[in-house]
């Protein structure tokens, strides 16, 4: 199994490399919210402030959080907001249903949810019988070419604005072929605009959800997520259980921080904060408001002191904008909900991380992502000990998974590196064959082969500096 | 007279002795005696960035004991300093050595770190003026948390122009077992790197790492390119001497 997938990641993002449009589009766009986000932050001690106290709210809301998600409940339940707790992706998507159909609901308009996309929602609806309607701009443009997002907060950025105009012509009704962004936009307003009248619910995900007052934030920037939430007569709001904090001052340094760092934008266009269904005395709003919330596995990465940081994410994808990987292959390529370095590191506790070895082996530790998280997720370190559990069952581990990425060979193959690294006169004698044999080896050699698809071989020297300085002599202890 | 101890690394030890050797006379021209204890081999960190851990700590720990007086420690790399000065105490996190592995991690230095805040250096350049670019190697800046030391003993040299690379602080594609465990994309990285190392119109491309340089060098010789690296040890020495 670990095999096949170890070279899945490898074999799909080959095939990325080889798309020259693909790896376009990602690298302008990256490297434009890459400025972006720099421009936010002139002055590194500042942002160092920012981190600092983000990553302080985000660890003390997890350090207690079974007690806020129960004053959430409670807080949301006096709003009004009718709380649901599922443990797995399964009871999430029955439970939504179950409320869709209790209201003879039919279509859901929603806004953006990474956690839905998780739970493979759209789908499973489709299913079922109700059509599923994406009215974020990124998500309505792959949702009408059958994609997944590509990104967690761009989820279209794998396109670019002339493939857009193509797609568009081609699968909106009585559209006309144009290549101006207004106009684009303009086009899909009014698709989406008659959809939003016409929905029985609406859906969206939480950024953040505040435990003293039941508020759930929303952040985005097209007025697609007020709409979700307002206009439909029952709002569903799905949140994964991690993005409690505890009260509305923990929210303001942390939604500073998620727009600058995804974005590099200083505010986003609409911060949605929701309290309720509509009150006797309003004109809009919905009439019911429910919050389902995700466990997928979290609470087992919350088990663990270490990989319990995976779980401090506010979503705001910095660390694959920064990242030389998720830059050249793009999301698609890492076959997951979550691309990039978070995705390498969250996908594996969720699915196992044996059967993702692949991906936790995708990265050249350059700690990019590490650098830019806002909330100081030391990613690279997480990554190191993933590939630890993948390949070793440590009883006192609860990692999904641990052990099962296990090789033969290369357990052999580091036994081997070790016996000889850890003896100076076998290390000696090796590297006498090298100074003196390993021009001669052959470029299809093993991982030769490998290394000089792209590089020449590379030869070791005559004289190792080892033995020169034995030579040499006087500059021993 | 002061005393050190110096590290060479494997990389520096089978692929670039000459910049190990520099490192050295380095050293020794700014009045300090160096220690090149026998029997060095790796630092442990392929097998420690793969998970290995027991087999990165037995080399590890032939190492350490390699290094037994309260001297600094020196090495030509940013990233094997980096393994030994951040990542030995986690790897011997609760081991009945770790005190003595912590006090070791304690004494490490890469070498500009060491020329530049220790010592002191002043250099001079007799070298003819040159046109040169800086990769500045992850581990180094972002693991070991170099803050310009390389640049700074660069910018001592009067004939030396340092030409921006596009990207600086982007991977170069190395990675150690991810060059071969990944090699498409790694190769893609590389290409790319070369490629912004070629657009500066510097002669040479510099950097305190041994496993970028060797990736580099062997991306732009695949392409013919008269572009050439090395090791900022040796570029440093050979620019102070007259040949």
């Amino acid at each position: 199994m670990h095999a096949e997938r170890e070279i899945l990641f490898r074999e799909s993002a080959a095939a990325a490399l080889l798309d020259p449009q693909l790896r376009a589009n990602f690298r302008r766009a990256m490297d434009g919210l890459i400025s972006k986000r720099q421009a936010q932050f002139p002055d590194p001690r500042d942002l160092q402030e920012l981190r600092d106290l983000s990553t302080a709210i985000r660890s003390r809301s997890l350090l207690r959080l079974p007690e806020l998600l129960e004053q959430l409940e409670a807080s949301c339940t006096k709003n009004g907001i009718q709380v649901h707790w599922a443990e797995t992706c399964e009871q999430a998507n029955a439970l939504i249903l179950d409320l869709l159909r209790a209201r003879g609901a039919k279509t859901l308009v929603k806004g953006k949810s990474m956690v839905s996309e998780e739970m493979h929602l759209n789908a499973f609806l489709e299913a079922n019988g109700v059509e599923a309607i994406e009215s974020d701009l990124g998500e309505y443009i792959i949702q009408l070419d059958g994609e997944t997002p590509s990104h967690i907060i761009m989820p279209a950025i794998h396109k670019n604005k002339d493939q857009i105009a193509r797609q568009f012509s081609q699968k909106i009704k009585d559209a006309k072929y144009t290549e101006d962004v207004d106009e684009l936009t303009a086009m899909a307003r009014k698709v989406l605009r008659q959809k939003f009248l016409e929905a029985d619910a609406g859906l969206s995900g939480v950024n953040f959800a505040v435990a003293e007052t039941g508020t759930l934030c929303l952040v985005e920037n097209e007025g697609n997520g007020r709409m979700s939430t307002h206009v439909p007569p029952l709002h569903i709001a799905v949140m994964g259980l991690e993005k409690v904090v505890a009260d509305l001052e923990s929210v303001a340094p942390l939604y500073a921080i998620l727009t600058r760092s995804a974005t590099g934008q200083a505010v986003s266009t609409y911060f949605n904060l929701i309290t309720g269904p509509r009150g006797a005395d309003e004109k809009d709003g919905p009439q019911e408001v429910h919050l389902v919330i995700l466990d997928n596995g979290r609470s087992r990465i919350y088990a663990d002191p270490e990989l319990r940081a995976t779980l401090r994410c506010i979503r705001c994808g910095a660390c694959m904008n920064h990242c030389p990987v998720y830059t050249r292959v793009g999301g698609h390529a890492y076959e997951a909900v979550y691309p990039g370095p978070i995705g390498k590191i969250l996908t594996p506790q969720m699915e196992g991380v044996g059967v993702r070895h692949d991906l936790v082996h995708g990265s050249s530790l350059c700690g990019a992502c590490g650098e830019v998280c806002p909330v100081e997720i030391p990613i690279p370190e997480i990554l190191v000990r993933l590939r630890r559990e993948a390949t070793h069952s440590d009883p006192g581990s609860s990692v999904a998974g641990k052990g099962t990425g296990r090789l033969a060979s290369e357990d052999w193959t580091w036994r081997l590196w070790a016996a000889v690294l850890k003896r100076p006169t076998l290390y000696r004698l090796a590297t006498w064959f090298a100074t003196r044999l390993g021009g001669t080896l052959p470029a299809g050699a093993p991982l030769l082969r490998d290394w000089t698809r792209t590089r020449t071989k590379p030869v070791p020297a005559r004289r190792s500096l080892s033995e020169r300085m034995r030579a040499e002599g006087g500059s021993h202890d | 007279m002061r005393e050190v101890y110096f590290y060479g690394t494997c990389l520096v030890d089978l692929f670039f002795p000459d910049a190990g050797m520099a490192g050295i006379q380095l050293l020794r021209e700014a009045g300090v005696k160096v220690i090149f204890p026998d029997g060095q081999t790796c630092c442990g960190q392929p097998a420690f960035n793969c998970g290995y851990w027991e087999e990165a700590r037995d080399v590890a720990r032939a190492q350490v004991a390699l290094f037994p007086r309260d001297l600094p420690v020196i090495l030509p790399s940013g990233s094997c300093a980096g393994m030994m000065k951040n990542h030995y105490p986690e790897l011997f996190h609760g081991q009945p050595d770790e005190a003595q592995v912590r006090a070791f991690s304690g004494r490490v230095y890469e070498l500009t770190q060491f020329l530049v805040d220790v010592l002191q250096v002043r250099l001079e350049d007799l070298g003819e003026p040159v046109k040169v670019t800086w990769h500045s190697s992850c581990h180094a800046v972002r693991d070991l948390g170099l803050k310009g030391q390389p640049q700074a003993l660069l910018g001592q040299l009067a004939h030396v122009e340092l030409a921006p690379l596009a990207r600086e602080h982007e991977c170069c594609g190395f990675g150690g077992t991810f060059s071969v465990r990944q090699p498409e994309i790694s190769g893609a990285m590389s290409c790319d790197k070369a490629a912004d190392a070629e657009a500066t119109g510097a002669s040479v491309l510099l950097s305190t790492d041994g496993g970028c340089l060797l990736n580099v060098n062997g991306t732009l010789e695949a392409k013919r390119s008269p572009l050439r690296v090395q090791h900022i040890a040796e570029f440093l020495w050979e620019r102070t001497h007259a040949r």
